[in-house]
């Protein structure tokens, strides 16, 4: 489904007046009651929230992730928890509905930092497992299969009743789950022997913590050879070779145009990526199509390492709403002079990778095919949730 | 006349004493060796005595376990080759000269050539190089310290995959070590090769083009010195030029032919010709080459090509090809409506110059990088792609990263056309771009931004190494069509036009 396109996936270039438009109208959304008594504890809050959104807006200048995606799910998720825990509600719906509301705005900031609006959707339906817990605390926990049969217990009054722990019960619930959040990197790269073997040649692109991390594990134990595509214009392969061969691992940076001309001699491709969506295809960093394509040709495995956080219950749109750009200086800088203005320059940010090129994600609960995305999917959100 | 036959057939049969003596020197290893040679010898031999090579590939077939041993049968089986060849150009050359003789003559050589060519002979071809080959890399230093050509040592650590190809670096260009003033090497020469190696001439066509215009103005400063032929003489004073313009890049396909041709039309010149009109005729002979081969053949491509572009048209270019870009300009000379895509890639950012000179005809441009490319290729409606060499099973050789553009095209079902002259045809054979490519400097992907750059330092780094591939290959299944000015041939059709062309020469 296509959200609403003013809210949340804005087509924006950096400092175009679409963004300062998006921003006056969420502003319509705050109806944050600076003025009421008691208020300390609410502009405290909204202080931290208007931070958290500068600081989404700012770091969207393309640069890669200025911080990484598992930063800001954490980030996000603590936010959450400050406004479960600081906020004015009085049941699970006011709760729900405030969140939604910050989750919107939160969204809108930075339209391409999906793990935002996924966090949000993981503390929603925790708060409404919470609240089905406790409304119904002697019958066991049901299948999720048998709830989407028998649907129709969770429409919007049943969320009226007020429960003296359920305040209690989502905060452990958060704490739980940013405890999961910090643990991510660390279960993905547990797996690593199991899919790395000696002497392989490996090609990764770009940087991805995830990926380092899983590669300098398996580097503790096996010999193997890394391919690092640099992957311009901002070559953040670089900065990822560097860093492999601090521990020691055979490392070889080659530019984009050499992805296919090296496969032949590759044996897996390890890439990480921005999102995971709804139908098992990736959101990832630019180039990964044309490696993807590359791998298939070659009949080369194409795993990707990416932690539950980053899946995002949105399909691939059309290219208007999919697409990210930045300054295209990066690619056509300002020193080629005159003929700047009679030509377009386009720098995208992200690619489209369908989910018949991937053969297997690997994420911290473990190696699933891209066909079984969608299972996990309604496993960790609600369907009323997708949209907020 | 008679007179100087007889001192050649003098001087011929000093040379093959002096061969004899060489080779009575080494240890005589059995005949079937030297039959293995004779064949070899005895096929029209493509490459005379280009480089050494073809005796390299000599043992190759024998036995990679004898290298040792085999660095010394080659410098003998080289002898015999130049021995055989000598004695059969002679028969032929008198067999024009007397009718009476002609007959015999060209009947005992005929046979001798066509069985052979009936047998499948290997033939490679001198580009392939053996860097970790420490044998052959001995063979080489020796014979550039009998051309006094300096030899171009290795810039940093080359990735193991490509051990067996050269990496200089753009920093220490092969004229430092030349003395001034340099006596073997013709000064135009040494302004070629550096032009070559520090990537001001680019491109290659232009590269071909400047080989031959160079090639007119050694050829204007020769003088036949006394008792030699300029037919063969000339062929000599090459050589060291060649190895040296080797050394600072190295030859591209187009470059071989047209050596390939000079060198044959070098040593057709008839003995009783004069020195003056010789090279008259050597410099009429380059100038029709490059005028049909290039420009005309351009002309010819472009009239092929602006068929396939109609109204409305989004075409994608990939860096710069001196063709595509003229193909371009004419038809939009040709009030053709489209525009052009240009997609670039780092390190060489050819798609600049591309860039400018479609911008400066007035053509509609998009740039973008080659990372992309998928996001861009929706748009387009056809790919025209340049070529640097057509390969003998059909593989199109270009720049690194042509094959990806044809391969993303080809998801997307966009049609690809590749353009290429004739005269880039060659009989290599290749599957990979591993075996045979060539290395740039490393040092080009180092990349500041923000005031950072990683990379700085990779040679300190024990484990790093940073590849700057110039060529790769592309299946021929990628590719829909090739233009050529012959027309418009499938890829697969390579062979055939090669097959063509060497009946016709």
């Amino acid at each position: 489904e296509i959200h609403e396109p003013e809210e949340v996936s804005v087509w924006f270039r950096e400092g175009s007046s679409c963004c300062q438009e998006t921003l006056a109208r969420n502003q319509r959304f705050t109806e944050t009651p600076v003025n009421m008594p008691g208020a300390d504890k609410e502009t405290d809050l909204s202080e931290r929230i208007e931070s958290f959104l500068s600081e989404l807006k700012r770091c969207g200048s393309g640069a890669g992730s200025l911080r990484g995606s598992a930063e800001t799910a954490r980030e996000t998720t603590a936010l959450l928890r400050r406004i479960t825990a600081q906020a004015r509600w009085g049941n699970a719906g006011e709760l729900m509905e405030i969140i939604r509301k910050e989750g919107r705005r939160m969204t809108a900031a930075q339209p391409s930092e999906t793990t935002v609006g996924n966090m949000i959707r993981r503390v929603l339906k925790i708060i409404r497992e919470e609240y089905a817990r406790g409304s119904s605390e002697e019958t066991d926990q049901q299948e999720s299969l048998h709830k989407l049969l028998t649907s129709g217990g969770s429409s919007e009054d049943n969320f009226r009743q007020h429960f003296t722990h359920l305040k209690a019960n989502v905060i452990e619930a958060i704490n739980e789950l940013l405890t999961e959040l910090e643990g991510t990197t660390d279960n993905i790269s547990m797996q690593a022997l199991e899919h790395i073997h000696s002497n392989e040649v490996i090609m990764t692109i770009g940087r991805s913590r995830t990926v380092e991390a899983f590669l300098k594990d398996a580097a503790r134990k096996r010999k193997f050879h890394v391919i690092v595509a640099e992957c311009a214009p901002f070559c953040q392969g670089h900065e990822m070779a560097t860093s492999l061969c601090k521990e020691d691992i055979e490392t070889t940076v080659i530019p984009d145009a050499a992805i296919f001309a090296v496969m032949s001699r590759v044996n897996k491709v390890i890439i990480g990526t921005q999102t995971v969506l709804a139908n098992g295809g990736l959101r990832a960093v630019n180039g990964t199509h044309t490696l993807a394509l590359a791998a298939k040709h070659h009949s080369t495995p194409l795993i990707v390492c990416a932690p539950m956080f980053k899946l995002s219950p949105q399909f691939p749109n059309e290219e208007d709403t999919f697409h990210k750009f930045v300054s295209p200086h990066e690619v056509l800088p300002f020193t080629e002079g005159e003929i700047l203005s009679k030509v377009n320059a386009h720098c995208p940010v992200f690619d489209y990778v369908p989910p018949e090129l991937i053969t297997l994600f690997i994420s911290n609960i473990g190696g699933n095919a891209p066909s079984y995305i969608y299972r996990l999917m309604s496993e960790l959100y609600h369907p009323e949730d997708h949209e907020l | 006349n008679e007179g100087k036959e007889l001192t050649k057939e003098e001087k011929q049969r000093l040379r093959k004493e002096k061969k004899q003596h060489k080779k009575n020197k080494k240890d005589d290893k059995g005949p079937p060796e030297k039959e293995k040679e004779k064949e070899k010898a005895s096929v029209p031999a493509p490459s005379k005595p280009a480089t050494q090579s073809p005796a390299h590939k000599a043992p190759a077939p024998v036995h990679a376990s004898e290298s040792a041993a085999a660095a010394e049968k080659p410098a003998k089986s080289k002898a015999e080759l130049r021995a055989e060849r000598r004695a059969r150009q002679d028969s032929e050359r008198t067999s024009k000269q007397g009718k009476k003789e002609g007959g015999q003559q060209s009947a005992s050589s005929k046979p001798k050539a066509t069985p052979n060519e009936l047998q499948p002979v290997v033939k490679r071809l001198p580009e392939h190089v053996q860097v970790d080959d420490p044998a052959a890399l001995k063979k080489l230093a020796k014979k550039l310290e009998r051309q006094q050509v300096p030899l171009r040592s290795d810039y940093g650590y080359k990735v193991s995959l490509f051990s067996h190809l050269h990496q200089y670096s753009r920093k220490s260009p092969p004229t430092l070590q030349i003395s001034i003033p340099a006596t073997v090497i013709h000064p135009s020469i040494v302004r070629l090769g550096l032009q070559y190696s520090q990537g001001i001439i680019a491109g290659s066509n232009a590269r071909s083009v400047a080989l031959l215009h160079t090639f007119k103005q050694v050829i204007q400063d020769y003088s036949t010195p006394p008792n030699e032929e300029l037919s063969r003489d000339l062929v000599n004073k090459l050589s060291p030029y060649i190895s040296f313009l080797s050394q600072c890049r190295p030859l591209s396909a187009s470059m071989g032919n047209a050596i390939k041709y000079i060198k044959k039309e070098i040593s057709n010149i008839p003995s009783q010709c004069k020195e003056e009109e010789a090279k008259g005729k050597l410099q009429a002979c380059i100038d029709s080459y490059i005028n049909e081969k290039i420009i005309l053949a351009s002309e010819a491509i472009s009239k092929y090509a602006i068929e396939k572009i109609s109204d409305g048209d989004v075409i994608l270019v990939y860096g710069c090809s001196s063709l595509v870009n003229h193909i371009l300009c004419k038809a939009f000379e040709k009030q053709r409506k489209f525009r052009v895509i240009v997609v670039d890639s780092r390190p060489r950012l050819e798609g600049r110059e591309a860039l400018r000179r479609l911008v400066k005809k007035g053509i509609r441009c998009t740039y973008v990088l080659i990372s992309a490319l998928s996001y861009i290729l929706p748009e387009v409606s056809k790919v025209f792609l340049g070529a640097h060499a057509l390969l003998a099973n059909g593989y199109v050789m270009s720049r690194v990263g042509t094959s990806q553009i044809a391969l993303v095209a080809k998801a997307y079902n966009v049609p690809v056309l590749v353009c290429c002259e004739t005269y880039k045809f060659c009989e290599r054979v290749q599957t990979d771009s591993f075996v045979s490519n060539e290395l740039d400097d490393p040092d080009d992907l180092i990349v500041t931004r923000n005031g950072k750059s990683h990379l700085e330092n990779w040679q300190t780094v024990k484990s790093l190494g940073l590849l700057n591939l110039v060529y790769d290959v592309t299946p021929p299944d990628f590719v829909d069509l090739v233009i050529t000015d012959l027309g418009m041939i499938p890829c697969t059709s390579v062979p055939v036009v090669l097959r063509v062309k060497n009946v016709d020469q």
